[in-house]
């Protein structure tokens, strides 16, 4: 039988797995070498692996970045983290302007096979600055690949190949479901224990980039999201009593066009659900390619559930979020003739 | 190929002390005499034995004494200790709050009342200050009812911020507090510009700002300096070096132990300072504020000090340090020594002392009541969601509004 892990330590075994078989990975971030990260996900592979793999760094996110870039165009496999995903973007230059681009700028003599690995999106009562979900302002930058995971299981798979790749690889992790799926109800949250996607292999084991996963199969709606609101969908769709493919995108950049198209042509009906802002969401991308590819297939709009276009509030956070009633009004929209 | 180094990679540096080590600091050689009070128009390289010394004014004789004495009157030094013994009551009450789920979260100030406290008292009322989230005291030394600082640490429907904010990120206009935000840093290079704005209109305002050792391993700390250094702008530059960034120690921000000559080289006079000594902290405050408003442009300034509890609510410090150590610092504690100051020139005594903490209590246990009754964010009521849809813009435009009563549709329903 295989361990129950919650998304924390999914994570850390991930990590733990690629530090023994490679001695490329190294891995440095604010809090993650003594202490282990402020969400735990790096505990004890310090004491493991040794202080020249796995170590604090100075509070400079884009101290952090540059110094990966180095590393990686130098033969090494940094993973590293960003705090919070609010905390990325003194970052941002050296993953836009430097990450991204140096394979194409160098003509293929260097390239960087970095993993940034950050916790992003809300429902912890984060406010503004530890709740955003900003994966759309690395899907616009070419050279980058986007992974956005939702589970234990494919936390570990995806956190591997994002190792694994050549590329940099943006990792975001849903902090709300370290410790458990999150249903769409603050109130009741209940534990990965249990849950089929909460048995991991301790061995090490891979999900491809660039491939979605189906997380529930039907026939009349097509839902697509990723992170903990594929959690929030499941709910919704359960509450619809619509039959409706979820698929769970996992990877953003590339995002597995095939199996969309394929899911909408069969149901003609598509619902996108993110909680970042709508304005130049990634679904506006996923819309706009949707209908490129499966417009005569549509019978109805595509239906964009999202965060408002606001920065993320505090108090009033479950009027931001996208619920499940949200959801589930937009999959029954999308069955009217 | 080029060879490794060996088994060994990497200068990976550690913090002095671990859970399980003995804890206990190098004695100070730093006393109250060492140091001159330098003319305000000094040159940054005449300042550098402040910079690598520590300005102290209470010695550990609870005298007070050397060139940096202030000399305040006993009722400002009363009034600085009130400011101080209100702040670490208040913030115990919140903290114990947080711990009935009725704030999300907090951070006290413990160990460092007297950094924002004494620093903003040396200050003019139209100096405007730009903190971190551990500078909360000056608001009290502005003026701020505590009524209102509760109300916005619940989120409730008083929250002058509307729930938008996370606890403890004030904002107090009224009392040039500006906003506080959750990136670290972000604040000291912006103070620049604050101050020279209020330089552009010719107004006699000094822009204070602060960071944390930790922090000034952002390249904002650098901006600053050198902006500030350059345009020689009205501003006190602050990192508040209390060892501890959560869990990272200040060998992570900085090879060298000390932060305040990192100014010297940007040409700006900097000092470091006592950060537990109410009297040397307000000298050097003022002193500095003399030289801003003099046009003779910014001061450094690094305030020694130990954080002495956690890094906020979320955080458990007795996992990466001794938990006993802050009660080694040889700074000890910032108001024990000024109340021992007080007591030992005769102007306060422990029954003074112990009938202020009973009235401070009642009065902060009377401000928490009145202000839960405008909602605690375990059972509400809480401002309302259209604050989400305000204030993003100065007027909304079309898709919000479109949003907007799309969110009131569901909210309502």
């Amino acid at each position: 039988m295989m361990p129950n892990m919650n998304m924390v330590e999914s994570v850390n075994n991930a990590l733990d797995t690629m530090l023994s078989k490679d001695n490329d990975v190294i891995m440095f971030g604010e809090d993650i070498g003594y202490f282990g990260g402020v969400f735990r996900t790096c505990d004890g592979l310090q004491e493991k692996h040794g202080k020249h793999r796995v170590f604090d760094s100075p509070l400079s996110e884009g101290g952090i970045a540059a110094t990966a870039f180095g590393m990686g165009i130098n033969g090494l496999r940094p993973v590293v983290e960003i705090q919070f995903a609010d905390y990325i973007f003194p970052a941002y230059d050296q993953i836009v302007n430097e990450m991204a681009k140096v394979r194409h700028r160098s003509g293929g003599e260097f390239w960087c096979p970095v993993t940034i690995r950050t916790p992003a999106g809300g429902g912890i009562r984060g406010g503004h600055h530890h709740s955003q979900s900003p994966e759309a302002q690395f899907t616009h930058t070419p050279g980058l690949k986007v992974v956005y995971c939702s589970t234990p299981y494919n936390a570990k798979g995806l956190l591997i190949s994002a190792i694994e790749d050549n590329d940099p690889v943006i990792f975001f992790e849903p902090k709300r479901c370290y410790r458990g799926p999150f249903y769409g109800d603050p109130h009741n949250v209940p534990t990965w224990s249990g849950h089929p996607e909460a048995e991991v292999p301790e061995s090490h084991y891979s999900i491809p980039l660039g491939e979605a996963r189906l997380a529930m199969e039907g026939d009349q709606c097509t839902v697509i999201s990723w992170g903990a609101m594929v959690h929030v969908c499941e709910q919704a769709i359960s509450d619809s009593g619509v039959s409706c493919d979820l698929i769970d995108l996992q990877t953003l950049v590339p995002w597995d066009r095939e199996a969309v198209v394929k899911s909408i042509q069969k149901t003609g009906r598509c619902v996108i659900v993110h909680e970042a802002p709508k304005t130049s969401g990634f679904g506006a991308e996923m819309a706009a390619s949707i209908q490129e590819r499966c417009f005569w297939s549509l019978e109805s709009p595509i239906e964009r559930v999202t965060g408002w276009d606001t920065p993320f509030p505090h108090t009033t956070e479950w009027d931001y979020m996208p619920g499940p009633d949200r959801v589930a009004a937009a999959i029954a929209k999308t069955q009217e003739d | 190929m080029s060879e490794g180094h060996g088994a060994d990679p990497l200068h990976i540096p550690d913090a002095p002390h671990r859970p399980g080590d003995e804890a206990g600091f190098i004695e100070w050689p730093w006393s109250p005499e060492d140091l001159k009070r330098p003319d305000v128009d000094c040159d940054a390289t005449e300042t550098a034995s402040m910079a690598e010394g520590l300005v102290r004014v209470l010695g550990d004789d609870n005298k007070s004494s050397g060139h940096w004495d202030p000399k305040l009157s006993t009722e400002e030094m009363k009034s600085g200790l009130e400011y101080m013994m209100r702040l670490r009551i208040f913030d115990d009450r919140m903290m114990k709050m947080q711990r009935t789920g009725k704030l999300s979260f907090y951070m006290r100030s413990y160990g460092e009342e007297a950094v924002a406290i004494a620093q903003t008292m040396a200050l003019k009322e139209q100096d405007w200050l730009f903190p971190t989230y551990r500078q909360p005291g000056a608001q009290f030394v502005r003026g701020r009812d505590m009524v209102s600082m509760i109300c916005h640490c619940i989120g409730n429907e008083m929250d002058n911020v509307k729930g938008r904010q996370m606890p403890v990120h004030y904002t107090y206009r009224d009392g040039r507090f500006i906003s506080v935000s959750s990136p670290v840093g972000t604040q000291f290079s912006q103070a620049v510009g604050v101050a020279l704005a209020s330089d552009y209109k010719g107004l006699d305002e000094v822009t204070i700002t602060w960071i944390g050792d930790g922090a000034s391993a952002e390249g904002d700390y650098h901006y600053a300096l050198n902006f500030a250094s350059i345009f020689q702008a009205p501003v006190i530059l602050n990192v508040v070096n209390n060892q501890w960034a959560i869990s990272t120690h200040k060998n992570f921000a900085s090879k060298n132990s000390n932060f305040a000559v990192r100014g010297l080289p940007y040409g700006i006079p900097s000092i470091r300072v006592d950060g537990n000594d109410f009297l040397a902290l307000y000298s050097v405050t003022a002193w500095a504020r003399e030289r801003a408003s003099a046009g003779l442009g910014p001061t450094h300034i690094e305030v020694l000090t130990y954080r002495a509890g956690a890094h906020s609510s979320s955080d458990d410090p007795s996992r990466y340090r001794p938990s006993d150590i802050h009660s080694f610092w040889p700074g000890g504690d910032p108001i024990y020594r000024l109340r021992d100051h007080l007591k030992e020139i005769g102007e306060w005594s422990d029954e003074e002392h112990q009938k202020l903490s009973d009235r401070i209590d009642s009065e902060v246990m009377a401000a928490y009541k009145e202000a839960v009754k405008f909602g605690d964010l375990a059972n509400g009521p809480y401002p309302s969601s259209d604050a989400i849809f305000t204030e993003v813009y100065e007027n909304p435009p079309w898709h919000l509004e479109e949003q907007w009563d799309e969110m009131k549709r569901w909210r309502d329903s």
